[in-house]
């Protein structure tokens, strides 16, 4: 409310007019810039009902700055002409005032002078023989214009005085002002914020307050915030939780190739154990303590065969599984708890964990060299391959995914092994949302697990599930100190099944 | 050594009703998910567009073969699997037959093989006729066995030889290489071994399969009884003796060091072009309950020995009970132990066809207390205005030491012996360097920065069994114009409070001056819980704030949350 004077002024106006008014004849007659006006309007119309005001926008013509020299002075090419006595001026002399170069060519199409080049002295220019006076015809159009008779001349008459950047077609904004329901011609001056005294008093039974703007954004607090991959593993957890698993101690990224692979019947010239794919530790290079029965369980199963199978029959080498590496899989940990298990008398358990594992792969926009593995175990008497998809059923329910469908696989520590697909309703296609199956008998029955015992588990990354979830395309904004913080900042709260 | 003799296939007549019926069959067969393609849609994803005009718009279909299955790997075999799963014809059974002359072909190993590669197996294909598709075919399957099984020629080497330009029998040894000097494949001069392994360093198909015997005193080496080499395992074979569409009878030979695989391989090589090979069946006995119960079905004896059959897995109800005899064919090496059968009988009943069912034991659910504290404490760090980052539990040698002004030596971290880049040389031991390096990667955001993070660290350890063990860890930074070790501190002071720990000497905890070359000196203190150092918390060292391409002044506290378990 910049100026209460001019909103004074404004609704006395108001109060005589008998339909209302416009904002640029009140800025005109005030004599007062029309921006004020504006403000006036506006500050008027946050008090409430007082006015109510239509914007309008309409179009005219105004005079440029040449436009009004020339309505003042007359067009250029009639100063050339009255500048011009009797006896001619040399044209050289003509150039030389201002408005000679445009008034000479106008002049001379309008046959208004001519000019006698073979005069000596150079040049020269003469009145036209035969015209005494002459019409200016650009000033007097320029003049209709200025006293606001512009619909007076022809669209083609503007246009080519505009042409001739003496006229502008300009828009103006006003304001149609007629009164408001609660109309009145004094203004109580209004409060931004109730105050303690206010409270304390009880003035603000009687006061106005300045409404607030709910257009805006309210301040940012001061907080911090969860990383959004971590929020999807705190709600995997839960969902395992639920489900009645347990977590394994995961905590070890160092593994021997023994548990990581040997123990999982997974031969020692698999490719999985290259060192293309495999992190090998150059310190401490080797494991050096092993269940010594069981090692050599798991030697003789991977060599000659046993439990019904008749292995992959090659030369088992201790040196291979001793090699210590970065574990590749979290199925390490889970080989550990299943022989755990096999050391007590045997009852159902179901695990789970949720951790990094580490590939020496080629680094690309969706794949790093070390990533968060989720996997599930189940361990019952007579499990069967529907009860392995019957979990999956049920863990993928939970994660708002109702669609399965189930593809086989390779795998060599599970038999079966089944992808797992989802049907995604945004691709409109199925895609493969994890690995699972049934782990093999030369993998159990050596760690001492009774032979009608079946273990069914599944896998899956962390990171592709957050990523779609948040629509991350470049996994390193995600993971890593490449992170785009403002993204952990503004990452909304993890609900999987919505 | 067995020879065999070429049965005329029929398949090929049948293309087009196989490509016809794919899609059909991917319906109930989910092990084949073709997907399509073409050769113009090939050439314009990796080449452009440019490049793929005018190129075959026939539908090309991708399958994706498990690795297990080298049966699937060829044309020829594909289409059997699938002309037998749709019980267009039966499961071939493959025997092996004597020449007309009689006399088998022979291969003598000599014991100089051991030195370099041990192994050899040897079959001869008879009468048969190549076509060009054929023999692409049979030089494909070749090639990808040799990707697959043979571990890039490691483990095995496929030699494939024109019979009718050699006389057996045939021996298998080993010479140093200067004694060895043949007409290679494809070339027009004789080399010494030596010669050749220096030609081809630069060949860009070869030089992937000379680390295999280049340090080896003695090469490998296959001769006739003439003298001719048929091949120098697993480099090249002799130009004598190859192969063309002309070839009548192929003399295939497979050396290796793993005589399993090899016989996986040379089974491959002659039962995908051949009806006829050596090996007698395996039969297997197993039941049908054995199946029901492990797949969660219950289907008759006759229907599950008629789901087997379909997987080309000839099988008969014995009559005795449940009993099923399973024919185990050369071309399915995978099949090793009866829960292999069962897969196969699952496959062909339908993976998305079993009910789906809950396992009914009744298991109470525990939390890992490490991981339980973890969870408990970044919900809290977060309220007490700390950001959350996630680093790399790898990184390089420079960021756990010399950045922070310390020795490798000095940090008992592990080391990774081969890292692509200087990215993966160790795990980390602290989770400093990923904050710094997190601040550094997002300067433009307003500051103060606070962030945390509770993660493991790695670090050697005598007394485990791998002899390193993870530790989980605590790191909190605040980066600003000011150093802040009052917000550090305070943070300190308030997980402390979180951790019912309460200030004082003896059972409290507090913080004692320290020197350590990562914080400013007379800016570091070492934090005492219950009488034991857990960590230090301080004002970084302004050259460790270079060396992270920082600017700004920034303290730190970095705890082993282990101990409050």
């Amino acid at each position: 409310m910049a100026d209460t004077g001019v909103a004074e002024t404004l609704l006395r106006r108001l109060e005589k007019a008998d339909d209302g008014v416009d904002s640029v004849e009140v800025s005109g007659s005030l004599g007062v810039d029309h921006q004020l006006v504006v403000g006036a309007v506006k500050s008027l119309q946050a008090l409430g009902d007082i006015i109510s005001a239509e914007l309008r926008s309409s179009k005219h013509w105004e005079l440029t700055g040449e436009g009004k020299e020339i309505a003042e002075q007359g067009s250029h090419e009639a100063r050339v002409f009255s500048s011009v006595p009797a006896e001619g001026l040399a044209q050289t002399e003509l150039m030389k005032l201002a408005f000679g170069k445009v008034g000479f060519s106008k002049a001379m199409s309008n046959k208004w002078i001519r000019v006698d080049k073979a005069h000596e002295g150079g040049p020269r220019i003469f009145k036209a023989v035969c015209i005494e006076s002459i019409e200016d015809q650009v000033r007097e159009k320029l003049l209709l214009v200025q006293k606001g008779q512009a619909s007076q001349l022809e669209e083609k008459e503007k246009n080519e005085l505009k042409k001739r950047k003496l006229l502008s077609e300009v828009t103006v904004k006003s304001y149609w002002i007629t009164k408001g329901d609660s109309f009145s011609t004094t203004i109580t001056k209004q409060e931004t914020e109730l105050t303690p005294e206010m409270i304390a008093s009880g003035s603000w039974k009687e006061k106005k307050f300045k409404p607030y703007n709910f257009e805006a954004m309210g301040v940012a607090p001061d907080c911090g915030h969860l990383h959004p991959l971590m929020k999807v593993r705190t709600q995997f957890r839960q969902i395992f939780l639920e489900m009645g698993f347990t977590e394994m101690p995961t905590n070890n990224f160092i593994e021997s190739s023994f548990w990581n692979f040997d123990s999982l019947f997974q031969p020692q010239q698999h490719p999985a154990r290259d060192q293309h794919d495999t992190f090998f530790l150059s310190d401490p290079a080797l494991a050096h303590q092993f269940p010594q029965d069981y090692l050599e369980r798991v030697r003789k199963v991977h060599s000659e065969g046993g439990y019904g199978s008749q292995g992959y029959k090659y030369d088992w080498k201790i040196e291979e599984a001793q090699k210590n590496i970065l574990r590749t899989h979290t199925t390490a940990v889970s080989a550990r708890m299943l022989y755990k298990l096999a050391q007590q008398k045997f009852t159902p358990v179901r695990y789970f964990s949720i951790d990094r594992v580490f590939r020496n792969e080629t680094l690309d926009a969706t794949h790093l060299a070390e990533f968060h593995q989720i996997e599930g175990v189940v361990a019952d008497y007579g499990l069967t391959l529907g009860d392995l998809m019957g979990v999956l059923h049920q863990f993928f329910t939970k994660l708002g995914i109702t669609k399965l469908r189930f593809k086989p696989a390779y795998n060599p520590y599970t038999e079966p092994s089944m992808e797992v697909f989802s049907y995604h309703e945004g691709l409109k296609k199925w895609v493969e949302v994890g690995n699972s199956g049934v782990f093999r008998p030369e993998m159990l029955l050596p760690m001492g697990l009774p032979e009608d015992v079946s273990v069914i588990a599944w896998g899956l990354s962390l990171e592709r599930p957050t990523m779609i979830k948040y629509g991350i395309n470049n996994i390193r904004e995600l993971v890593g100190h490449k992170v785009n913080l403002q993204m952990v900042y503004d990452s909304p709260i993890c609900r999987l099944d919505s | 050594m067995f020879s065999t003799t070429f049965e005329e296939y029929t398949e090929y007549s049948n293309l087009n009703l196989f490509f016809t019926m794919l899609p059909v069959i991917a319906r109930d067969h989910s092990a084949l998910t073709p997907k399509q393609t073409s050769e113009k849609e090939i050439i314009s994803r990796e080449q452009g567009d440019s490049k793929a005009s005018g190129a075959s718009e026939v539908i090309l279909y991708k399958i994706d073969v498990p690795a297990n299955r080298y049966d699937l790997l060829c044309l020829e075999g594909l289409v059997r699997g699938l002309q037998v799963f749709r019980n267009k014809i039966e499961a071939p059974r493959y025997r092996r037959v004597s020449p007309a002359s009689g006399e088998l072909q022979r291969l003598v190993i000599t014991k100089e093989t051991e030195a370099v590669r041990p192994h050899a197996v040897a079959a001869v294909l008879r009468n048969i006729t190549f076509t060009q598709d054929r023999y692409d075919s049979f030089i494909e399957l070749q090639e990808k066995l040799h990707q697959n099984i043979c571990r890039k020629r490691s483990l095995v080497a496929i030699g494939t030889h024109d019979l009718d330009t050699i006389s057996g029998p045939f021996t298998y040894t080993a010479k140093p290489p200067g004694d060895i000097c043949f007409k290679p494949l494809n070339q027009t001069k004789e080399y010494t071994a030596t010669q050749l392994m220096s030609l081809y360093k630069t060949d860009s198909h070869l030089r992937h399969y000379l680390h295999i015997i280049e340090d080896k005193p003695v090469y490998p080496i296959i001769y006739d009884s003439n003298g001719i080499v048929l091949s120098m395992p697993p480099i090249i074979n002799g130009d004598h003796s190859k192969i063309s569409l002309k070839t009548k009878n192929v003399f295939i030979e497979c050396t290796a060091t793993d005589l399993t695989k090899a016989k996986i391989v040379l089974d491959m090589m002659v039962t995908m072009f051949s009806g006829y090979c050596s090996q007698p069946f395996t039969k297997e006995q197993l039941s049908s309950d054995f199946i029901n119960r492990k797949v969660g079905i219950s289907e008759s004896t006759d229907r599950i020995a008629q789901l087997l059959t379909r997987m080309c897995l000839r099988s008969q109800p014995t009559g005795a009970c449940d009993n099923i005899e399973v024919e185990i064919p050369p071309t399915r090496p995978d099949v090793i132990h009866a829960c292999d059968i069962m897969e196969d009988a699952a496959m062909a009943y339908g993976f998305n066809n079993i009910t789906r069912t809950t396992p009914r034991a009744y298991t109470i659910a525990n939390q890992f207390p490490l991981n339980k504290l973890t969870e408990l404490l970044r919900q809290d760090l977060a309220a007490a205005g700390f950001t959350e980052a996630l680093n790399f539990a790898l990184c390089s040698q420079e960021d756990i030491a010399d950045k922070l002004g310390k020795k490798i030596s000095e940090t008992r971290a592990v080391h990774i012996s081969n890292p692509k880049t200087a990215e993966f040389q160790v795990a980390r031991t602290t989770l400093l360097p990923g904050l710094l390096k997190t601040v550094a990667a997002n300067r433009k955001m307003p500051l103060p920065m606070k962030l945390f993070e509770i993660s493991d660290v790695v670090l050697k350890d005598e007394t485990k069994d791998v002899g390193v063990r993870n530790s989980r860890r605590l790191c909190a930074i605040y980066y600003n114009k000011s150093p802040g070790f009052e917000v550090i501190h305070g943070l300190l002071d308030r997980t402390m409070q979180l951790l019912e720990v309460k200030p004082g000497q003896g059972d409290g905890y507090h913080i004692q001056a320290s020197d350590d070359c990562t914080f400013f000196p007379g800016r570091c203190a070492e934090i005492i819980v219950h009488g034991k150092s857990v960590g230090r918390l301080g004002v970084l060292h302004p050259d460790v704030i270079n060396r992270f391409e920082l600017t700004m002044p920034c303290s730190a506290l970095e705890i082993d949350i282990e101990p409050f378990l």
